[in-house]
Parts: structure tokens; C-alpha cells; sequence
């Protein structure tokens, strides 16, 4: 027989908490408590991860990094009021829809940079003015960004670009012209560089 | 040692504290005071220790949220003060139709509720319960065996054919 015990101890539908986790995202931003959204995004690389804080796209992580981990890190380096919120994050995913079906050269994403610092962030300005289609070399943003000689600095800069793809660290090639590293795999970094040749 | 995302702490506890805020309340107002619990605790969850029994904390202000909703229901039970319930309906579950138990909840003093609620819903020792409800170890403990006791003579009810 089934006691009322059992009844109230009962699994829940999953739908129910569905339902209230996804209301209480968006109560949380609502009520200005959501410092981290963040949602999954289907690319042709994978799914990618999407952070934003209320000041804009923070990280964007491609599978090879463990997206887990990512979010313990957001916790800690940023806050830990983090939730899952499609809505806040909707523009990113349109835009990087666009992107990957060659529908759009340029992101109009408001960009939280703070996880990158000190010349690692200069650096990232400088990637963000090499053109769609275009690359340039390491060397090169070096001398751009004041330091000619901070080349390998500037591989870090790019391997722990925060924001791939919007910041377009895969446009970054070695002087010999061989691709060099990438976040998402260099086989990533080729396909990328292959369809915006081709757009 | 720092605290994990805040989605993790839904995860783990968000389907007992809505059985709880369900004991306590009753289906009807349990998904806005479960809304409350994890808004309130949201707020406050950057001061949280790292080593805090998260369940305990949640049920603590679950108690709480539960108390203004049933101040706010007494509230609203005015005629003159009636509102709109602005939220979409959903689809009742099979445990929030089960008018039966709800009945039978509803039907037990508000202490042996509580106890029931936070003791063998919740899974707290009594000697938390009886802080939250302002009593004595021994004391919950009875209410809570009490009150499943009267659970047991009003539910399930007898089918008559």
C-alpha cells in the first residue's frame, strides 16, 4: 500500500523542475542576480559553451576544453551565481548560426574581456582588427601590439584567447605559413580559415 | 576551496526542496515558494561557506519562504485584495493531483506538518528540525511520529465501490 510518505517522496516529472529552473533564470536576471549565463551552442566544430555577464560575451569554449571545468572556473574567477539562461545568450547563438553557415563576417556582440589581462588583453585588441578572410602572424600582432620580440607571448595570448572565434585568434598563422596551435584543434583552426576563404 | 556554479546546487537539491515546499504547503503555492527559496538563496550564495550543508541551508530558508506564502495567502484570501494569478498553468503531475494526500496534509496541526515535512521529506535530524520550528529534539521527534501516525489512518483513502 502506499503511504502518503511514499507519495510525497515520489520522483518528480523532470518537466516540473524544467519548469522552475528555467523560470528562475530568468527571475535571477530579472532581479539582477544572474552574474554568469551561460548556454550549450551547436557549431560544426561541436558543441561550444557560451558565457556572458551583464556586460557582455566573457567565454565562449569549444569541447576539447571540458565545459564543466570552464563553468567551476567562471565560478571562481567571476562569481558563482551561475545559471543556464537560453534567453540571455540568444544574439550570440544567432550570430555565431550566421557565421558558421557564411552569412556573417563581423560579430555585433557586446565583449566582457576582464578574464584576459595586461598584454594578453592588448593582444586581443589587435586580433579583433584582422579582417574576415584575412589572417596575419604572430610576429606581426607582436610588433602591433609594442613588442616585437613577445612572439611566443603572443601564441599564450592567443591560446588562452577567453573568446575564440569572436575574437578571431584562429586568423593567427606562423612566418614559415604552417597553421600553428589552436583551442578548438588545428583541424578546427584549418576548416575555419578554409570557409572564410571560401564565403 | 570555492563554491561550484550555482546551477549545481538546483540540480542537487532543486527536487527536494519542491517536495518540501509541497509538504509544507501544498501543491498550489509550493512553485513559488520554491521560486523564492532559490531566488533568496541566489542572493546570499557568494557569502556561503564552502563547507556548509547546502540541503540544511536550503530547507532553512524554504521554512521561511513557506511562512510568508502562507502570510501572503491569508493576505490575498481578502476579498477586496484579490489578485490575477499571472502565471501560465501547467499540466498537474500525478503527486500534485493526488487531492487525497493533500487533503491529509492540510488536515495536521502546522507543527506536525513541519516535522513531517523537514524530517522525512527533507532528511534534517531533529535536532535541526527543532530549530526550525522552535521546539525541542524530543518534541519534533513526536510531531513528526504523530503526524505520520494521523497520515496513516487519512491516507490513501478507502475506496468505496
Amino acid at each position: 500500500m502506499t503511504t502518503a510518505l511514499d507519495a510525497l517522496l515520489a520522483p518528480d516529472a523532470p518537466a516540473d523542475l524544467a519548469r522552475l529552473t528555467d523560470r528562475l533564470a530568468t527571475q535571477a536576471t530579472d532581479a539582477d542576480l544572474l552574474d554568469v549565463a551561460h548556454r550549450t551552442i551547436d557549431s560544426p566544430y561541436g558543441p561550444l559553451l557560451a558565457a556572458a555577464t551583464p556586460a557582455g560575451l566573457v567565454r565562449l569554449a569549444f569541447a576539447l576544453e571540458d565545459h564543466g571545468v570552464v563553468l567551476d572556473r567562471l565560478a571562481a574567477q567571476i562569481s558563482p551565481r551561475v545559471l543556464a539562461s537560453s534567453r540571455s545568450l540568444d544574439p550570440v547563438a544567432r550570430q555565431l548560426e550566421e557565421y558558421f553557415a557564411g552569412r556573417r563576417q563581423a560579430f555585433d556582440l557586446s565583449l566582457d574581456l576582464r578574464l584576459a589581462r595586461g598584454f594578453r588583453r592588448q593582444v586581443l585588441d589587435h586580433l579583433r582588427e584582422v579582417p574576415y578572410g584575412h589572417t596575419a602572424t604572430y610576429t606581426a600582432i607582436a610588433a602591433a601590439s609594442g613588442s616585437p620580440r613577445a612572439v611566443r607571448a603572443v601564441g599564450t595570448a592567443c591560446a588562452t584567447n577567453p573568446i575564440p572565434i569572436v575574437v578571431p585568434c584562429h586568423r593567427i598563422v606562423r612566418t614559415d605559413g604552417t597553421i600553428g596551435q589552436y583551442l578548438g584543434g588545428t583541424a578546427t583552426k584549418r576548416a575555419l580559415l578554409a570557409m572564410e576563404e571560401a564565403a | 576551496m570555492s563554491l561550484p556554479p550555482f546551477d549545481q546546487v538546483v540540480a542537487v537539491h532543486g527536487a527536494v526542496v519542491l517536495r518540501v515546499c509541497r509538504a509544507v504547503l501544498g501543491p498550489h503555492d509550493a512553485d513559488d515558494a520554491w521560486s523564492e527559496t532559490f531566488l533568496s538563496a541566489l542572493r546570499a550564495y557568494p557569502g556561503l561557506r564552502p563547507d556548509s550543508d547546502v540541503r540544511a541551508w536550503l530547507v532553512t530558508i524554504a521554512h521561511r519562504k513557506a511562512i510568508d506564502v502562507t502570510r501572503g495567502a491569508a493576505r490575498r484570501a481578502r476579498p477586496d485584495d484579490s489578485l490575477p494569478d499571472p502565471t501560465a498553468p501547467h499540466q498537474p503531475t500525478a503527486v500534485e493531483a493526488d487531492t487525497d494526500l493533500w487533503s491529509a496534509l492540510a488536515a495536521l496541526p502546522p507543527k506536525q506538518r513541519q516535522a513531517v515535512a523537514y524530517h522525512h521529506v527533507a532528511g534534517l535530524p531533529y535536532a535541526e528540525v527543532a530549530v526550525l520550528i522552535d521546539s525541542t529534539p524530543a518534541a519534533a521527534r513526536r510531531s513528526a511520529s504523530d503526524g505520520i501516525a494521523r497520515l496513516r489512518t487519512a491516507y490513501p483513502k478507502e475506496k468505496v465501490s
